[in-house]
C-alpha cells in the first residue's frame, strides 16, 4: 500500500506545531499501525530528517502507552489500542491524519507525545487502599461476592491510555475516574476509604483542568477496554454520597 | 516428590561440579578461586529466612528518613519495593523510562501467580512449591533463595487482596485458583488473562500513595545511564531526563536495580519495545557480575512473524494447547496449500507422534524446539521469513467438532479475537499458526542471598537478578518472584546494609561522580557525532538475527564461535557507521535507542561466550553437542551444576568467569523425561 500521512510535528512544549505531509510506500497490510510509523521513521532517518516521536511500549494492547488520534478518532477506526490496529483497516492510496491526544490537561511534549502525568496525580489523591505491606489479613478472611468481584475486574481493566479524555468534547476524565472508583468501590477492601477517595479524586481531576461530564458517551465508545458508561453513574452517586456526608 | 526429601538441609546431596570440557577457551579468563560467599544462612532450609531476618540489624524509624534509596524500574519488583520502603519511612527516589510507573512491562503478564496456600487441600505446601520450582528450573537455581520464595508466596496473595486486586473468586466469594504449567496442584491465583496488569496496578497504587505521602519521589521519563561507585560502594546514578535531555546526578545511600529482563537482545521478543539491559549492563561494566546470561526462556505459542517489518511478538496463552492439536504437513510441497485441503493422512501431529504420553502438552522448551525442528526441515507454514516458513499449525477443528464451536468460543474467545486482529485470519475456520518466541530471561546480575550484587550497596531484584528460576522458568513464577523480592525480601535485607548508614556525605564534585557523569556525556556526544548511514534500529535487527540463529533455542560450538565473530564486527561497525539525528538537549528517541542497542550488542557477545562455555543442554537452552541418543536434552550436573558469574574484563579485555557451585541439600537432582 502507498499512503499519504498528515502528521502533527511540534518540536517541544514551548514551540507551536503544524501538520506535515509524508508519503510512505510499500506498506504491508499485516503491519500494525505503529510498524507503519517505524517504516516512515526509518525512511526519514535515511533522508536526514528527524523521525516522528510517538509513545509506545508493549505493543500488545495492555500498557496503555500508545495514544494517537487517527483521522480524528482516538486510537483510530477500530475499538482497540493503536498498537493493535493493523493496516488492513486502511486502503491503498488513503490519506491518514495523525495527531496527538487532544485535551488541555494533556499538553503536547513533542510531535505526537503528550504528558499524561495528571492521571498519576489523580491516583495519588486517593486511588488506592491504604494497607501497608505486612499488615494484610489472611486473603480468604474477607470474602468478596463473585458478581461484585467480576464487576471490579471488568472495570479494573482500564489501561490509563487517556482515549476517553481525547474523545470527550469536554476533555473530561470521568470514565477513567469512574473505572477506579467502581473497581475499589465494588470490593470490601475499598469500603473504609470510599467517601474520601471519590472526594479527593474528583477534586484533583478538576484541579488538573479536565472538563466536566455531560453524558455524551464518546468516552465509552472510544475506550479500547470497553469500560462501560455506567461507571460514571457510579462515580456521581458516590460523589453525591460523599458530599452529603461532608467530605 | 523426591523419595529422598531431606528437608534438614544439613546433608549435601551432590558434590562440587568439575568442568572437564572448555569450549570457550580463549574467550574468557578463569577466576582463580570459586565464588563461595552467597551469604545464605546455614542450617535447616526451612529456618534460613527466619534466621536471616533475625540476624539482620534494624534501622530506627527516626533514622530512616535520613536514608536515601534509589530504585530503578517500577514493575512488580521496583514498584512494590518503592511502596514498601516508602511506608517504612525511607526517602525513596523511583525512576522509570515510561511516562508513568503503571506502564512497566510486568503489566503484560497474563497467566497467574503461584502461592502455596493449599486452599484446595490437594497436598500443596511450601516444600512442594519449592520442589516444583527447583525441578522446573532444571536444577540451576539456588536452593535457599527458592525456598524463601515459596515461603513468602502466601503473604503476597494476602497483600494483593488487601490492596483490592480483583482476583478470580468462587461462588462463596473466596479466592479461586487453577493448575498451571503441568503442575499437579492448583496453586495459581489469577485475574482472568490479565493477572500481571492487576498485580502491577496494585503495586503502582501503593507506590502512588507514598508519593502523596512524600516518602517516594517519582522520576518518570528518566533513564539511568550510569552507576556511581564511591570507595567500592554504589552511591547513586546518572540519569537522563528523556524530555529535556538534561543529565542529572542522583546520590543516595543505596541503589536498587529493578529494571527487568533483557530478552530484547533478540530484537523480536514478547518484551515491551522499551525493555532494555542498559541499567544492568552499565552496572556490569562498573564491576557487577552478570550471571548465567545465556539462559533464555522461549515460549512455544506466539503469533509468528509476518515479515521484515515485524517489531515485536505477541504471546498466545499456553492454555490453548489443552485443546489445540499441533501439526505440520508431512510433505514440503503441501506447505503453501490451504491447510483445510490437506488430508488427515498427510498431516504430521509431531508432538503426539514423538511424545505419546504428553502429546501437545509437553513442556515449553520441548514444544518450542520441536516446532523449530519442523520448520528447519522445511515443513513450516505461513509466510516465508528469510529462508524458512516459520510457523506450525495449532488446530482446533477436532475440538470444535467434539465440543461445538460455542464451547470453544466460551473458553478461548478473547484469544481467538486477538489472533484474528493481528493475523487477519479466523481461527474458528482456519488453523492458527504459532511459533516460539523469546519471552523471559533467567540470567541477570549476580546477587547474594540478600539480593545484593558484588558491589556493596547495589541491590538487584526481580527479572534483573538471576537467582530464582534456574535454566527454565515455570509458568506463574515470574510474578511471584517480582513481588516476593519487592514486598518481602528486599525490605528485610536492605535494612542490614542501611544500618551502617547514613554513609559519608558526597557531592557532585566528587571525582567518582564527575567521572560517571563525564562518561555519560561523552557517550552521548559520540552517538551524535558518528554521522554514519545506519539507524540504531537496523543494528538491533541484525543483532537479533544473529542471536536467534546461533544463541536461540539450539546452540552449537561452531555456531556460537561464528556468532561471536559476527557480533564483534557489528560492534565495530556500530561505532563507525551509526546515524543519530537530532540533538542531546531534547526528547530524542533515536538517541535513547542507540544507547540501548550498543549495550545489547555487548551483552549479546557475553551471552554467546556463556553459551559456548556451557556444553550441556539445560532448560530452554539446547546444546547440539549434548543430547541423548533419541535427540533429547542432556544435562551434565557433575560438570555444570554451577552459576556462571561473569566479571567485566575491561574495554577490549576478556570477561572473567567466576563459578558458584550449586549444592543441593533438600532435593536430589534428576533428569527430566517426557516420553
Amino acid at each position: 500500500m502507498n499512503l499519504t500521512l498528515k502528521i502533527w510535528r511540534q518540536k517541544d512544549a514551548q514551540s507551536s506545531g503544524a501538520m506535515q505531509s509524508y508519503a510512505v510506500e510499500g506498506i504491508s497490510e499485516d503491519m500494525s499501525f505503529l510498524e507503519m510509523l517505524d517504516t516512515l521513521n526509518e525512511q526519514l532517518n535515511e533522508r536526514g530528517e528527524e523521525p516522528v516521536a510517538f509513545d509506545h511500549d508493549c505493543r500488545e494492547g495492555i500498557c496503555g502507552s500508545c495514544d494517537l488520534m487517527i483521522n480524528g478518532q482516538a486510537h483510530g477506526p477500530e475499538v482497540t489500542t493503536t498498537c493493535q490496529l493493523h493496516m488492513r483497516s486502511f486502503s491503498d492510496g488513503q490519506t491518514i491524519t495523525i495527531e496527538p491526544w487532544r485535551a488541555g490537561a494533556f499538553p503536547v511534549v513533542k510531535d505526537l507525545i503528550v504528558d499524561r502525568s495528571a492521571f498519576d496525580r489523580i491516583i495519588q489523591s486517593g486511588g488506592y487502599v491504604s494497607v501497608n505491606t505486612g499488615s494484610a489479613p489472611e486473603a480468604n478472611s474477607v470474602p468478596a461476592p463473585r458478581d461484585k468481584a467480576m464487576r471490579a475486574f471488568n472495570v479494573a481493566t482500564c489501561i490509563g491510555c487517556g482515549a476517553c479524555v481525547a474523545a470527550c468534547p469536554n476533555g473530561s476524565a470521568s470514565l477513567f475516574l469512574g473505572a477506579k472508583i467502581t473497581h475499589l468501590g465494588e470490593l470490601p477492601q475499598g469500603q473504609p476509604e470510599r467517601m474520601s477517595r471519590v472526594a479527593g479524586m474528583v477534586a484533583q481531576h478538576d484541579a488538573e483542568g479536565f472538563g466536566g461530564c455531560t453524558n455524551i458517551g464518546e468516552c465509552a465508545s472510544a475506550c479500547p477496554k470497553e469500560i462501560p458508561l455506567d461507571v460514571i453513574s457510579q462515580l456521581n452517586k458516590d460523589l453525591r454520597d460523599a458530599l452529603r456526608a461532608g467530605y | 516428590m523426591a523419595s529422598t526429601a531431606d528437608v534438614s538441609g544439613l546433608t549435601e546431596l551432590n558434590g562440587p561440579p568439575e568442568q572437564r570440557s572448555d569450549d570457550a577457551h580463549g574467550y574468557y579468563t578463569p577466576a582463580p578461586e570459586k565464588l563461595v560467599d552467597a551469604k545464605a544462612p546455614t542450617g535447616l532450609i526451612k529456618d534460613r529466612w527466619t534466621t536471616r531476618k533475625m540476624e539482620n540489624r534494624l534501622v530506627n524509624p527516626a533514622n530512616r528518613r535520613k536514608l536515601d534509596v534509589i530504585i530503578v524500574g517500577t514493575g512488580l519488583a521496583g514498584g512494590s519495593a518503592a511502596a514498601t520502603l516508602g511506608e517504612a519511612g525511607y526517602n525513596v527516589k523511583s525512576f522509570c523510562y515510561q511516562d508513568s510507573p503503571r506502564r512497566a512491562h510486568s503489566i503484560a503478564a497474563q497467566g497467574g501467580i503461584n502461592a502455596a496456600k493449599n486452599y484446595k487441600e490437594d497436598g500443596d505446601s511450601t516444600y512442594r512449591l519449592f520442589y516444583d520450582t527447583v525441578k522446573g528450573g532444571d536444577y540451576r537455581s539456588r536452593e535457599s533463595n527458592v525456598y524463601r520464595l515459596a515461603e513468602v508466596s502466601a503473604n503476597i496473595i494476602d497483600q494483593c487482596v488487601a490492596q483490592g486486586v480483583p482476583f478470580a473468586r468462587d461462588y462463596a466469594g473466596l479466592l479461586d485458583n487453577r493448575s498451571f504449567g503441568g503442575v499437579q496442584v492448583s496453586r495459581t491465583f489469577y485475574a482472568r488473562g490479565q493477572t500481571g496488569q492487576q498485580l502491577l496496578i496494585g503495586a503502582y497504587q501503593a507506590m502512588e500513595r507514598q508519593v502523596a505521602a512524600g516518602t517516594v519521589t517519582q522520576y518518570t521519563r528518566h533513564e539511568m545511564l550510569e552507576v556511581i561507585v564511591v570507595d567500592g560502594k554504589a552511591r547513586g546514578i546518572i540519569a537522563r531526563d528523556l524530555v529535556t535531555g538534561e543529565i542529572e546526578t542522583h546520590l543516595a545511600d543505596v541503589v536498587v536495580l529493578a529494571s527487568g529482563g533483557y530478552g530484547n537482545v533478540f530484537y523480536l521478543s514478547t518484551n515491551a519495545m522499551g525493555s532494555n539491559v542498559t541499567a544492568s549492563w552499565r552496572a556490569h561494566r562498573k564491576g557487577a557480575y552478570m550471571a548465567n546470561p545465556c539462559y533464555t526462556q522461549i515460549h512455544p505459542t506466539c503469533i509468528p512473524v509476518s515479515g521484515d517489518h515485524q517489531s515485536k511478538l505477541t504471546l498466545m496463552s499456553e492454555s490453548l494447547r489443552n485443546d489445540g492439536r499441533i501439526w505440520v504437513p508431512k510433505n514440503k510441497e503441501d506447505c503453501t496449500k490451504d491447510p483445510r485441503d490437506i488430508p488427515e493422512e498427510d498431516r504430521d501431529y509431531y508432538l503426539e507422534r514423538i511424545y505419546p504420553s504428553f502429546g501437545n502438552l509437553v513442556p515449553r522448551d520441548i514444544a518450542s524446539r520441536q516446532a523449530k525442528n519442523m520448520c528447519d526441515e522445511g515443513r513450516g507454514v505461513g509466510p516465508m521469513v528469510g529462508d524458512f516458513r516459520r510457523g506450525v499449525y495449532l488446530d482446533f477443528a477436532d475440538a470444535i467438532a467434539r465440543l461445538g464451536e460455542d464451547a470453544v468460543r466460551e473458553k478461548y474467545d478473547n484469544l481467538f479475537d486477538m489472533y484474528e486482529r493481528i493475523t487477519g485470519e479466523n481461527p474458528y475456520q482456519v488453523p492458527m499458526r504459532i511459533y516460539p518466541a523469546v519471552h523471559y530471561v533467567m540470567g541477570g546480575l549476580w546477587v547474594d542471598y540478600d539480593l545484593q550484587s558484588n558491589i556493596p550497596g547495589l541491590f538487584v531484584t526481580g527479572e534483573a537478578n538471576f537467582s530464582d528460576h534456574g535454566a527454565n522458568r515455570l509458568g506463574a513464577s515470574a510474578l511471584m518472584q517480582g513481588l516476593a523480592d519487592g514486598y518481602f525480601v528486599l525490605p528485610n535485607t536492605i535494612r542490614d546494609y542501611l544500618a551502617d548508614g547514613p554513609f559519608e556525605q558526597i557531592d557532585e564534585s566528587h571525582p567518582a561522580v564527575v567521572e560517571a557523569r563525564t562518561s555519560v556525556e561523552e557517550r552521548i556526544d559520540k552517538f551524535l557525532s558518528i554521522g554514519g548511514s545506519r539507524s540504531a534500529d537496523s543494528f538491533h535487527k541484525e543483532l537479533g538475527n544473529i542471536m536467534w540463529e546461533y544463541c536461540g533455542m539450539e546452540r552449537s560450538e561452531d555456531g556460537l564461535r561464528k556468532a561471536i565473530d559476527m557480533i564483534r564486527e557489528l560492534k565495530a561497525e556500530f561505532w563507525t557507521n551509526l546515524k543519530v539525528l537530532g540533538t542531546a538537549d531534547s526528547l530524542n528517541q533515536s538517541l535513547e535507542k542507540a544507547g540501548r542497542v550498543i549495550d545489547f550488542i555487548e551483552l549479546g557477545e557475553l551471552m554467546c561466550i556463556d553459551a559456548l562455555n556451557r556444553r550441556e543442554s539445560c532448560g530452554g537452552h539446547f546444546r547440539a553437542e549434548s543430547q541423548t541418543e533419541d535427540g533429547e536434552a542432556l544435562r551434565h550436573d557433575e560438570e555444570f551444576a554451577y552459576v556462571a558469574a561473569w566479571e567485566f574484563g575491561g574495554e577490549g579485555g576478556l570477561p572473567v568467569l567466576h563459578k558458584e557451585d550449586l549444592i543441593y541439600t533438600a532435593i536430589e537432582m534428576k533428569q527430566r523425561s517426557y516420553k
